[in-house]
């Protein structure tokens, strides 16, 4: 449905302003949303994003300007009339009950609604099955939610939506953790709720795969609104430079030396039931890429490389010397350096000190006869944290408190800190803000430069294509082609060789 | 007809249950007989009681461990008070009070856990401690074996009295019918009101409760009362049946009935429980508390048993689900 001037919006902001204490974190914010219409909201981490939702729902009370629903003028929104209203929110967590059912999953919201004292199940499960039947999606009812796929996940959290009577959807990063076939179904639904006159709200700051089904798209920098127009007038760059405020580099990678010495020789890796005769060799200097699928045997790929995965068969081989194979450790001593793909639960320890996580296993370096000198740890994290310019207030800091892009960059110390020689990054960019991912690109580029082997594995094709000297195409377990990075070939070629 | 699910800890506590039921017929042949049921059935009854509140407390999320506190304190204070003050008190009204002396213990845990929001182990934790301690200095030391006439009357009262062919008597209390209500009760509770949805739901992700309006600090005021209120009851039916209110009683069951309900499948870590697989791992305990010797193992086993069931009892499970996990990725 196109969108209508004519008609009311369904929901309003005008000038909306947010302060906490000093801090102003929406600074007079206007938007209409009508019904039908999709709208994309842009912007980094800290850019107002979160507290224009929460001011939405009714979480927090705007400090100045007013919220209307259908005209109506909201004095002291709450959640409670904010979704009576119909505005529902989809969590990037999606909010869900993993220890329940599908079926109650999705009534619960709207058996809660209607007031009612006891368990209605008939009712319960008529009603989820009926919005299960228009979103056009078959999922056991009785199945509990904690077994379910991400991508199932987020569709019981979009039914829960509907079966709220949800007018407007609000959707926190939908694509973060979906591969690229799941988002074009994800997209598909969104066509049809939209031809039914549900309006969206997409939340992200990776937006450039959901822009084709926008209308419109509004950006946030520093709690204002900074761009809004057509979905058509933006691209991936003009949205990047509207969110950022300049342009991010993200040129090709610089040429590589051909006379560079081949670092690392893998040859005829075999692990049953995830990959097949791998073979592949990376020259010092050298960013390759592996572009595959989830369940494409991707990350195992990347474990077996690192050792945290014991191959069937097959060498790996660094400078001319075989490396044992399944064991971590002896890889971590011949030099190469594993950047998982979950930083949160495989490579940080939250609770502990950046220092601490840049340091942990090499205290050896930082200790004498067995106890750590603690003011050389923190110098050294000091250091790094300058370098990678993370911003933290101290070493001290638990990693906990900072943000994805600079986690993840406190990972990157972490292996840096070792001087690898090959250093294999799975994901680097997952769940990190615009900026802070070109400047992890850039660090990545200045590895390469400095004679490491860089190994990066990704389903994120125009990410692969701006660092990578060569890519390698992974489907079901085989590398199937080799593509040079750069200009060699376009995202749509690239995604199009993946899925077929 | 659904498959039987192997992965669940239910059918595989009731295949335990079955393997040591067969293994003690074989070792004594009159061990599959009434009498063995009937002390069976009166043996899980205070257990049983306990093990339901700390059951729907799991599944909440949180952990109880001071209700065998909370069933001295009201078992004894009822006891004193009946002794001294109404000595002709019909049963009924000692077993509310005894309740009511329950929730308004638990009702502190409540407030200390739902209102000031402080962890579940750490408040329980004290409260085992301050209750008992308050009983044994403010209320009394010692046993009272002359229970008043209307505890007394409560123990008498047989649902089932009978003689088996060996000439050995067996009986049943009407205590066991308290059991089957309150399962009764509180299986309404959990699975057909929105209170109890909202209590798995708590247990299973407290933020998205909360997200969706579910008012956790009630529901959790609420569970910490009612808790208390079975405490409080078991408490005083345990008196009751054993015939002498002894304050130095019931404390350090606390883990074996926590161990019960972990048999039976209900998660630490809170979301997933049910009242079956409760009852199962209640019987299972009391089986091998009471016949360990049946099948010739001596008693002073019983804690080893009982530990390496609960290791490979819940253990089992949770290695399937892992090695299901892995094949996945």
């Amino acid at each position: 449905m196109a969108k209508n001037p004519e008609t009311m919006p369904l929901v309003t902001l005008e000038s909306v302003t947010k302060r906490y204490a000093a801090i102003t974190a929406l600074d007079g914010v206007d938007l209409n949303i009508h019904a039908g219409e999709a709208v994309c909201l842009a912007g980094e981490n800290g850019s107002g994003k979160s507290t224009l939702i929460k001011v939405l729902v009714g979480v927090e009370q705007p400090s100045a300007g007013r919220v209307l629903f259908d005209g109506v003028p909201q004095t002291r929104l709450t959640p409670t009339t904010a979704t009576s209203a119909g505005v529902q929110v989809i969590f990037q967590d999606f909010s869900l009950f993993p220890n329940l059912s599908v079926a109650e999953n999705i009534s619960m919201t709207a058996e809660r609604a209607t007031g009612t004292l006891m368990v209605r199940r008939a009712r319960a499960r008529a009603r989820a099955a009926e919005v299960l039947a228009r979103v056009g999606v078959d999922l056991d009812l009785d199945a509990r939610v904690e077994r379910l796929p991400v991508a199932h996940k987020q569709l019981v959290a979009i039914c829960r939506a509907l079966a709220a009577d949800a007018r407007l959807i609000i959707m926190d990063e939908p694509t973060t953790a979906l591969t690229e076939r799941e988002v074009a179904r994800l997209l598909d639904l969104i066509r049809r709720l939209k031809a039914d006159g549900v309006a969206v709200l997409f939340v992200s700051h990776k937006l450039a795969e959901v822009l084709e089904v926008c209308e419109t798209v509004v950006v946030l920098r520093n709690g204002a609104k900074v761009a809004e127009g057509p979905a058509a007038d933006f691209d991936s760059a003009s949205l990047t430079r509207a969110m950022t405020g300049r342009d991010v580099a993200s040129g090709p990678p610089t040429p590589l030396d051909a006379a560079a010495p081949p670092l690392l020789r893998v040859d005829g890796l075999c692990r049953a039931g995830a990959f097949e005769d791998v073979s592949l060799s990376l020259r010092a200097g050298e960013v390759l890429g592996v572009a595959g699928l989830l369940g494409s045997g991707r990350t195992t790929l990347a474990k077996a490389l690192f050792g945290l995965a014991r191959p069937d068969r097959g060498q790996v081989t660094l400078n001319g010397a075989a490396i044992p194979l399944g064991d971590p450790i002896a890889a971590a001593a011949a030099g190469i350096g594993y950047v998982p793909e979950d930083r949160l639960t495989e490579g940080l320890f939250l609770e502990q000190s950046i220092a601490h996580n840049i340091a942990v296993g090499r205290f050896d370096a930082h200790s004498h006869s067995g106890v750590l000198n603690l003011k050389n740890l923190w110098e050294e994290a000091t250091v790094w944290l300058k370098r990678l310019s993370v911003k933290a207030p101290d070493p001290t800091a638990p990693v906990r408190s900072l943000s994805g892009g600079n986690q993840q960059r406190v990972v990157l110390a972490r292996w840096m800190a070792r001087k690898p020689r090959v250093l294999i990054l799975n994901g680097p960019s997952v769940g990190v803000d615009v900026g802070s991912k070109a400047e992890i690109h850039g660090i990545m580029a200045d590895l390469a430069a400095k004679g490491l082997g860089v190994i990066v594995i990704s389903d994120d094709l125009p990410e692969l294509l701006a660092t990578c000297h060569r890519i390698l195409v992974m489907k079901d377990g085989i590398i199937t082609e080799e593509v040079s990075g750069g200009a060699g070939v376009t995202e749509s070629e690239l995604s199009h060789r993946l899925a077929s | 007809m659904k498959s039987i699910d192997w992965a669940r800890n239910e059918t595989l506590v009731f295949v335990v249950i079955v393997a040591f039921c067969a293994l003690a017929a074989i070792s004594d042949p009159n061990f599959l007989s009434i009498p063995t049921l009937t002390d069976l059935m009166r043996n899980s009854i205070v257990l049983g009681i306990f093990a339901v509140g700390a059951m729907v407390v799991l599944v909440s999320g949180g952990i109880d461990v001071s209700f065998t506190a909370v069933a001295a304190f009201a078992m004894y204070a009822t006891t004193v008070l009946l002794r001294d003050l109404a000595p002709d008190l019909p049963w009924p009204l000692a077993f509310a009070i005894a309740t009511m002396i329950g929730a308004v213990l638990g009702s502190i845990n409540g407030v200390l856990i739902a209102f000031c929001g402080l962890p579940t182990l750490i408040v329980t934790l004290g409260t085992l401690s301050v209750f008992r301690g308050s009983l044994l200095t403010f209320v009394g030391t010692l046993q009272i074996s002359n229970l008043p006439p209307g505890m007394r009357d409560f123990s008498r009262w047989m649902m089932v009295r009978g003689t088996n062919s060996d000439g050995s008597f067996y009986s049943l209390p009407w205590a066991f019918a308290a059991l089957v209500i309150i399962v009764a009760a509180t299986w309404f509770i959990l699975n057909r009101t929105m209170l109890g949805r909202a209590i798995y739901a708590i247990g299973g992700a407290p933020e998205s409760a909360r997200r969706i309006g579910i008012n956790v600090r009630r529901t959790q005021f609420f569970i910490y009362v009612f808790v208390g209120a079975l405490a409080g009851l078991a408490g005083i039916i345990h008196a009751s049946m054993a015939r002498i209110s002894n304050p130095f009683d019931l404390v350090g069951l606390e883990l074996s009935v926590i161990a019960a309900v972990v048999l039976g499948g209900a998660r630490l870590t809170g979301g997933v429980g049910t009242l079956t697989g409760t009852l199962l791992g209640v019987a299972l305990i009391v089986l091998v508390r009471n016949s360990l010797i049946v099948i010739g193992i001596p008693s002073t086993w019983q804690s080893v048993a009982i530990g390496v069931l609960i290791i490979v009892g819940t253990g089992l499970p949770a290695w399937q689900a892992k090695r299901a996990e892995a094949r996945e990725t």
